[in-house]
């Protein structure tokens, strides 16, 4: 609370960047954990703001209509205010500049959220997903894969999880060896088992190889992984670096296996770059899509210039590679970048998803992001700077495999349980610290931090709500949805993602959502259903009785058969083909260019759905306290803001 | 000459078919006056191809043993076939001269010039009768259906022997108080004789939607007074009308110099004209010629794949169309205003903006029924020169100066505009699939000639069938209904941010396996809702 300079400021306007003239007039209130603006409208609209989802705010140059602010957030939503007085805005500035830059890890809002949950079912919740059940759904341990011990305690690599799967023909002291040989002591262990073909992923960092350097152990390693695939006399091993990088890297000592001194091992680079250019490139995306009125080619020369849909086709080139050694060839594998937390998660996580269709379901994605991302050590806070910290640390990894999973759904509509919606739910956690899942950089600092006593799991929560998460074509026995997945990765195959980049056209497209209308049709069927069959009973008992209620019943039947109708207040608000500034009605003024599509006048179709819920207004802020990240109310985020309250 | 005499060699056997995602295939391959036959027999199974002639966009062979052997054996020749709705496939044919034969008959059958050959005055489907009216409707139905017309409007014979304007139907409607002499006299003024005519009305405010041609002011700023007169009878009494041209100001200018022009704020004193750069003709052409390249090299990295898709522009052509198909309904709907629309010669953009602007506008054109009414009236009634726009694709190497894909241009919006509100229309992406193809090759007659006076001359309506008509057989029309069809009376604003629009994957990736998965879904989702209908 003393970070706050000033928690309540009146007369703040909150501005359309398309349509300036559709501003809204409202009070800002600051609170600990968030940015509140309420509008003076009837209705009396909730904009949340969620500190540490805030990327930066940037105040713009004094103008006689007051301090404009803007506040850039991490999952790319942009607000902008205009405060009347300048000092206030100020103050704003310094506070939220300090609130959305926690010091240190006690300082997050996962520490302060508070579901009102007992302790047993917290700790239950956490309890979850069990990493360990995993393995032995892929048939782990067996007779040449099983657990060791070496890393207990964590005295072997300080970034693995403590329990760790390798060949059982590893004998301890050449998984000691290797993981002397290998960078941050982080040696191959089991990621992945393909029961079909006995192949299998493994994971580790980059070999201190150098120009010449040699580990008898890391060779028998390397080994081991290949000899526990019976059936095969050969391994991959798949360097995600361009190879440049790994060269380069040899210089310091690093680098990677030489193919001389390993037996049957076949290096592969796929050349994803490292996480400086996908940082910049994601920069350049964003910037595209906060083009005020770009043209066509504009708006394709940005996405070209930006990179960013090469590199996710680079990423997706390493999952299928692997999926494909895997699955068509029944060769091991063992996949490695510089640490292996980056570019190794990526690649390793993506090839489970295209071998493995329990990772397209609405678990599985959770199992397989707890296993190839948390327990492995990828540096969730730094990646995504849950601290004010080292700017060069940060990085869209995450992003990036969200991302990839998005374009396999485009490509393959029926193979995933879950929708759009939900990745953009994850992507929103993983930057918001609400819950423990993702604070810290590995297991070790995790259980130091007590984060399972003192924080809340977000994956039993995305569960009791996974009905909204769920794409409506899928089903278990379609032809999408059984074996591996083998995309196309021809360049037209990516697409720009506009649910998670193109939140400056907020049109009424998203609200005709042939998902949400399945999904409604779905639900309807199953009600109908079960009131048929309710009705049919009832039935059966009045025809005894004789009397006249049936006929009543079988009306209310049909009225409950009419699908949604799409809220008309969306249809019906135009969007500005004119200009952007025409004073009044009749006198159009058509020098300027056009304006390109503005948000609808009335809100989201959601608004509807939870304004009440926000009648009550600031008064009881500790009734929303469990909001998730920013919510200006729209499908990403509202599921939480419902589920509290 | 006899259609058969281009027919050197009919029958080749053991030819190989390749087609994309499709193992190899031999079989015994026909050419007939109209048809490429490709049949397969495999035990009892067979399979046929059947490829109308027409449909041909390019083809290119490549001739093994070139040197002296023509009857060597092992001689053989290739056949690469580039078909107007963008499939492409590869004929190995044995014999040299065999392939060079059946290239040639190709060659020849399928660039015909003589309308009355052409392949739908042939087809004869035992469900199709030739008796009966031809076509959905006609102007006059129109009128009597549209009660707001009757008021202030009137159906206009004054073009019935063509001689107005050769490119107009044989019945317009115009404001009542405007006699057919004034409409002869404004129909000097306009380029081809195409005078304002009404295109929409608005249900909720009465406002309307004309089209027309540039008015011919040429360099010494001739004034007309009678389309004066006209322009004035369409607002009445409102105080403001817009016109919409399709060209930038600077063009308009240029064009006086040609003899054309545009209305001057000084004669047309209640009108404001809005200037909306389009491009026309054969830039829109090398557009989709250079997309269908681009999406058709599989080896493009993602930087070269998008600057290809920028550099051909197609989709700055639907962004403009949406735009100002967007302006158009704004001053309709939203100011309450009545539009001219018109580029130059009125025959491709302006039917393009009038017909995106109606669908976006009114309820009535979202149905199948009405989707189809509205592109008989507006397309083919209008005057839009179909057979000269499409006769070419994107692979044919014979660069002629009328080709442009507007029609195709149209089936893009429309298709992002049904992107953009899936629910909102009545007809399925396989509608407009199925117009794309049909308007460069069909069995049907709809599609034929450039206008209703040359129809009528060729025979067309005696003689052909309807494809309209065919496709809103019962049995028929489900394959192009939306599952997820939920009517609404409220227009359907689209976004024209460069974000909303994607490339028509349906019709452009339409052979690759990405169109596959889309179908599984497609299939999906009409199961769901089956599923759903039977419970209820």
């Amino acid at each position: 609370m003393e970070h706050i300079r000033t928690p309540k400021v009146e007369n703040v306007h909150m501005i359309d960047r398309l349509t300036p003239r559709k501003s809204t007039a409202g009070t800002l209130y600051l609170s600990s954990t968030h940015t509140i603006f309420v509008e003076n409208s009837e209705a009396r609209k909730e904009t949340w703001v969620l500190h540490s989802l805030v990327y930066n705010v940037e105040r713009l140059p004094t103008n006689p209509s007051g301090s404009p602010l803007l506040i850039r957030c991490k999952n790319f939503h942009v607000y902008r205010l205009l405060i009347p007085q300048e000092k206030d805005c100020l103050d704003v500035l310094a506070s939220l500049t300090r609130l959305s830059r926690p010091e240190c890890y006690g300082e997050l809002f996962c520490f302060s959220f508070n579901p009102n949950l007992d302790k047993e079912l917290r700790e239950k919740a956490w309890g979850f997903i069990d990493l360990k059940a995993e393995f032995s759904r892929m048939g782990i341990p067996s007779n040449l894969w099983h657990v060791t011990a070496a890393n207990h305690e964590y005295r072997l690599c300080e970034t693995y999880p403590s329990e760790l799967f390798v060949p059982k023909s590893a004998f301890p002291a050449v998984i000691v060896g290797s993981a002397k040989f290998r960078s941050r002591g982080r040696l191959p262990v089991l990621s992945y088992f393909h029961r079909d073909t006995s192949a299998s992923i493994c994971r580790s960092s980059q070999p201190l190889s150098g120009f010449s350097a040699r580990s008898a152990d890391d060779e028998q390693m390397l080994h081991a992984i290949m000899k526990s695939n019976p059936v095969s006399e050969l391994m991959y091993v798949v360097d995600t670096r361009p190879k440049l990088n790994a060269m380069a890297n040899r210089a310091t000592g690093k680098g990677y296996e030489n193919e001389d001194h390993y037996t049957n091992i076949k290096l592969q680079f796929v050349g994803i770059e490292n996480i400086h250019v996908m940082r910049s490139s994601q920069q350049k995306l964003v910037d595209v899509g906060e083009l005020p009125a770009p043209s066509m080619s504009d708006f394709l020369w940005g996405l070209e210039n930006s990179g960013w849909l090469k590199h996710i086709k680079a990423v997706l080139d390493a999952g299928v590679f692997i999926a494909k050694a895997v699955a068509e060839d029944g060769v091991s594998v063992l996949v490695h970048c510089s640490d292996g937390w980056d570019r190794t998660a990526q690649a390793c996580s993506l090839a489970s998803v295209l071998l493995d269709p329990y990772y397209r379901t609405i678990k599985g994605l959770m199992v397989l992001i707890e296993k190839d991302w948390v327990s492995f050590g990828h540096k969730f806070s730094h990646r995504y700077a849950h601290l004010d910290g080292d700017p060069k640390e940060v990085s869209p990894v995450m992003d990036q495999f969200l991302e990839c999973v998005w374009q396999l759904m485009q490509q393959f509509p029926c193979a995933f349980e879950f929708n759009e919606r939900f990745l953009i739910q994850l992507h929103t956690h993983i930057y918001s610290c609400q819950y423990g899942n993702f604070i810290g950089n590995c297991q070790k600092e995790r259980r130091d931090l007590r984060l399972q006593e003192r924080t809340h799991s977000l994956w039993p929560h995305l569960w009791e709500n996974r009905a909204e998460y769920t794409n409506p074509l899928y089903r278990t026995d379609h032809s999408q949805t059984q074996g591996v997945l083998k995309p196309l990765t021809t360049a037209y195959c990516f697409k720009f993602w506009k649910g998670m980049y193109g939140h400056a056209d907020k049109s009424v497209a998203s609200h005709q959502s042939p998902a949400d209308c399945l999904n409604a049709v779905r639900e309807e069927s199953q009600q109908l259903e079960e009131e048929l069959s309710a009705h049919q009973e009832r039935l059966a008992q009045l025809k005894e009785k004789k009397t006249s209620g049936g006929r009543k019943k079988t009306n209310k039947l049909s009225e409950r058969v009419r699908r949604p109708i799409p809220i008309e207040s969306k249809l019906s608000s135009p969007l500005d083909y004119f200009t952007a500034t025409r004073s009044e009605k009749h006198s159009p003024s058509f020098t300027l260019p056009l304006e390109l599509a503005a948000p609808p006048k009335n809100g989201d179709p959601d608004d509807l759905s939870t304004c009440s819920d926000f009648e009550s207004g600031v008064a009881d802020l500790s009734s929303h306290s469990s909001s998730a990240g920013d919510d200006t109310k729209d499908h990403d985020s509202d599921e939480a803001v419902k589920s509290n309250t | 000459m006899e259609l058969s005499e281009h027919i050197k060699t009919a029958n080749v056997e053991d030819v190989t078919l390749r087609r994309p995602f499709h193992p190899a295939l031999r079989g015994t391959l026909c050419v007939t006056s109209h048809h490429l036959l490709f049949s397969n027999r495999k035990d009892e199974a067979s399979w046929q191809l059947l490829i109308l002639l027409k449909n041909i966009d390019a083809i290119e062979k490549s001739v093994e043993n070139l040197f002296g052997y023509p009857r060597a054996v092992g001689s053989s020749g290739t056949i690469t076939i580039k078909c107007k709705d963008l499939l492409v496939l590869q004929l190995e044919i044995p014999g040299m001269e065999e392939c060079l034969n059946i290239a040639s008959s190709i060659e020849a059958l399928s660039s015909l010039e003589s309308v009355t050959e052409m392949y739908p005055f042939f087809y004869r489907p035992s469900h199709l009768t030739l008796l009966g009216p031809w076509g959905l409707s006609t102007t006059e139905q129109y009128y009597k259906q549209t009660e707001r017309l009757w008021d202030r409007w009137r159906v206009s014979k004054v073009n019935s022997d063509y001689s107005v304007c050769p490119s107009y139907p044989s019945a317009v409607i115009v404001p009542r108080e405007v006699d057919d002499d004034k409409l002869i006299r404004s129909a000097r003024f306009r380029q081809g004789g195409r005078f304002p005519v009404l295109s929409y009305c608005h249900h909720s405010n009465g406002m309307v939607i004309m089209r027309s041609s540039q008015p011919l002011t040429g360099a010494n700023k001739k004034r007309c007074k009678e389309d004066e007169l006209l322009l004035q009878a369409v607002i009445d009494g409102s105080e403001l009308g817009y016109i919409i041209d399709l060209r930038s100001a600077q063009q308009a200018q240029q064009a006086r110099m040609t003899g054309g022009g545009f209305e001057s704020k000084s004669c047309y004193r209640h009108w404001k004209r809005i200037h909306r750069h389009h491009e026309r003709g054969k830039v829109v052409q090398e557009s989709l010629i250079k997309l269908v390249e681009a999406c058709s090299d599989l080896s493009h990295s993602v930087d070269r794949w998008l600057s290809k898709l920028e550099n051909s522009k197609w989709l700055s052509h639907v962004h403009s169309a949406l735009s100002t198909a967007g302006l158009v309904v704004e001053c309709v709907e939203r100011d309450g205003h009545s539009v001219l629309v018109h580029g130059s010669e009125g025959t491709d953009n302006t039917l393009l903006v009038s017909s995106l602007a109606q669908i976006i506008l009114d309820p009535a054109s979202r149905t199948v029924t009405g989707f189809l009414c509205l592109l008989e009236r507006e397309w083919i009634q209008a005057g839009h020169p179909f057979q000269q726009r499409c006769a070419h694709s994107a692979y044919s190497h014979a660069r002629l100066k009328q080709e442009c894909p507007s029609f195709l241009l149209l089936l893009d919006c429309v298709w992002q505009v049904w992107r953009q509100f899936p629910l909102a229309l009545e007809f399925s992406e396989a509608l407009l699939l199925r117009l794309a193809q049909e308007v460069y090759a069909s069995n049907y007659g709809t599609f034929l000639c450039n206008n209703e006076q040359e129809r009528c001359a060729a025979g067309v309506k005696e003689n052909t069938h309807c494809l309209f008509q065919s496709m809103l057989k019962p049995d028929i029309e489900e394959q192009y209904l939306n599952p997820l069809y939920e009517p609404t009376d409220l227009a359907i604003w689209p976004s024209v941010h460069p974000q909303s629009l994607q490339l028509w994957t349906g019709m452009f990736l339409r052979w690759t396996e990405y169109a596959q998965n889309m179908e599984e879904a497609r299939e999906e989702v009409w199961s769901i809702v089956k599923e759903h209908r039977e419970r209820v």
